[in-house]
């Protein structure tokens, strides 16, 4: 009968020849092979010296941008929570006050986003969604915790710092260049 | 005595950097890198893990046979260590217009005697198995004592035709016998499978694998040890490195040709004695290392026997071959005469 598939292996039960039978030949033909991969190049990563090398499409923790003269640039529009397959995204918008303006570029600011890590699929559909070029997904790793409530990440975590030392260049994640532990 | 001092200390040295050596080799066959953070190269790691066996929490049975309990390792311990007593480290130097022999004892019946001791070795798993009143332990005891006395026949049967050929049970004279040929004159040339049989069953001794049924983790959770902890698991661990040290003398010596290496006359001609004897305890001792090294290579090629095809190993095939060749040896001597 013709098989379905080219898959199938007949089995054969066939007397075992005298140098099968003796197993030395095989035997030496398993200390070959151990021996090469013995001299073989190691593939461990010794982790704190040397880090593995991320893809060029990593994505990892999400930061929060602000504009060159150090505003937030998110106005809580919502649309990376629309976005966001995982509904791992909320936000409180407020009205900026007289005198804030130093501190918001648009009217319209959030109070407070908070983004649950636990999940957050890093898709990067908010990054797309975002008309303001607020929210960006950089190469740093999202860290582990011991406490489910620590996986919310507040907006005070996610907004990147104000002095020019403490801004995040999302480049680098295309750039393939590792950040510090910011 | 102090030859007796340095030996132990030698023994436990190359024990200690045994296991690391097998974590090594291990880890270079699997593409791994294996320990390296305990100094340079992980060279302390052997130090660190002795210091972890020493300081983790005893624990005795309750239900245990407590005297036996702490019996067993010692006695394996002790057996282990007493073997290296016959052997001969190289040829014998004058110091001070006295003789001097590389060997602690040369006692002329030095093969019975390390068949003695190693038939002895397997009282301490057998009495550790059985005072562990567990019954993992206790299948883990049988299977050692059965595969022993199996093997053990073999095992003499191939080392009676190396005596046959060299006249003396005395390992001294059975590695200065394989002096000829420019120091070439090695057993294995002429007993190519009497070699195959005592490296089969000195794997077998030693609890290697693809022999290590009694101490098989898989089936048997750790097997006579499995009661076992601290230091006194760490005496069984160690005692089984120290077996496979001896193990690779016994080889070499019987085998290999000890410490006779080729032109070995010609070096003695052109050094001094002293530097001659030096030589051919580096020599004995590459000779061993590369075994270890063979014992460990072994382990990470070959998977586990099955208890079976064990015993039809030992009984039905390597036991007729042994005395096949012992009578071959035989009759080879007499028609020679």
């Amino acid at each position: 009968m013709q098989s379905l598939t080219n898959r199938s292996k007949v089995v054969s039960n066939k007397q075992m020849t005298l140098s099968e039978k003796l197993y030395i030949p095989a035997i030496l033909a398993g200390l070959q092979v151990t021996i090469q991969h013995f001299f073989k190049k190691k593939v461990t990563i010794n982790y704190p010296e040397e880090t593995r090398e991320h893809s060029k499409f990593f994505r990892g923790r999400h930061v929060l941008k602000r504009d060159d003269q150090g505003r937030e640039n998110c106005t809580a529009c919502g649309l990376c929570a629309v976005a966001c397959p995982a509904e791992a995204i909320t936000m409180v918008a407020e009205e900026r006050k007289k005198g804030e303006e130093h501190l918001y570029r648009e009217e319209k600011y959030a109070a407070e986003y908070d983004i649950n890590m636990l999940r957050c699929i890093f898709c990067g559909l908010c990054e797309e969604a975002c008309p303001k070029d607020a929210i960006y997904l950089t190469n740093r790793i999202s860290l582990s915790n011991y406490d489910r409530n620590q996986f919310i990440y507040t907006k005070d975590m996610l907004l990147e710092g104000n002095e020019e030392d403490l801004r995040i260049n999302i480049d680098n994640r295309r750039n393939g260049v590792r950040e510090g532990a910011n | 005595m102090v030859l007796v001092l340095v030996l132990f200390l030698v023994s436990i040295t190359i024990a200690a950097y045994s296991t690391f050596s097998e974590r090594k080799v291990a880890a270079f066959i699997q593409d791994r890198l294996g320990p390296n953070r305990a100094g340079p190269f992980g060279l302390l790691q052997p130090l660190a893990d002795g210091v972890k066996m020493i300081m983790k929490e005893e624990i005795i049975p309750t239900t245990s046979n407590t005297i036996l309990f702490v019996g067993g390792p010692a006695i394996t311990m002790i057996t282990a260590l007493m073997t290296s007593a016959v052997i001969p480290w190289g040829p014998s130097i004058t110091i001070a217009g006295q003789k001097v022999a590389l060997q602690v004892a040369d006692i002329n019946v030095g093969v019975l005697y390390v068949m003695g001791v190693v038939s002895l070795g397997v009282y301490g798993i057998m009495i550790g198995g059985w005072a562990s009143n567990n019954k993992f332990a206790l299948l883990g005891a049988v299977r050692a004592s059965t595969q022993m006395i199996s093997y053990e026949l073999a095992m003499g049967m191939s080392v009676i035709a190396i005596i046959m050929t060299t006249g003396s049970l005395s390992i001294g004279n059975i590695v200065h016998h394989q002096n000829g040929w420019h120091g070439m004159e090695w057993n294995i040339i002429a007993q190519p499978l009497g070699f195959l049989i005592f490296l089969i069953c000195a794997f077998a001794e030693c609890n290697r694998t693809p022999f290590d049924l009694p101490e098989s983790e898989t089936e048997l959770v750790g097997g006579y040890h499995t009661e076992y902890s601290s230091m006194k698991l760490g005496f069984y661990l160690f005692a089984e490195y120290v077996n496979m040290f001896i193990s690779s003398a016994m080889i070499t010596c019987l085998y290999f040709g000890g410490y006779n290496f080729p032109l070995m006359d010609w070096v003695q001609s052109n050094t001094n004695e002293i530097w001659f004897a030096l030589i051919c305890v580096g020599v004995f001792l590459a000779k061993i290392i590369f075994f270890i090294f063979f014992f460990m290579w072994i382990r990470w090629t070959i998977p586990r026997f099955r208890f079976d095809q064990l015993m039809n190993l030992g009984w039905k095939v390597l036991l007729p071959l042994s005395i096949l060749n012992m009578l071959l040896t035989g009759a080879f001597i007499i028609f020679n005469q």
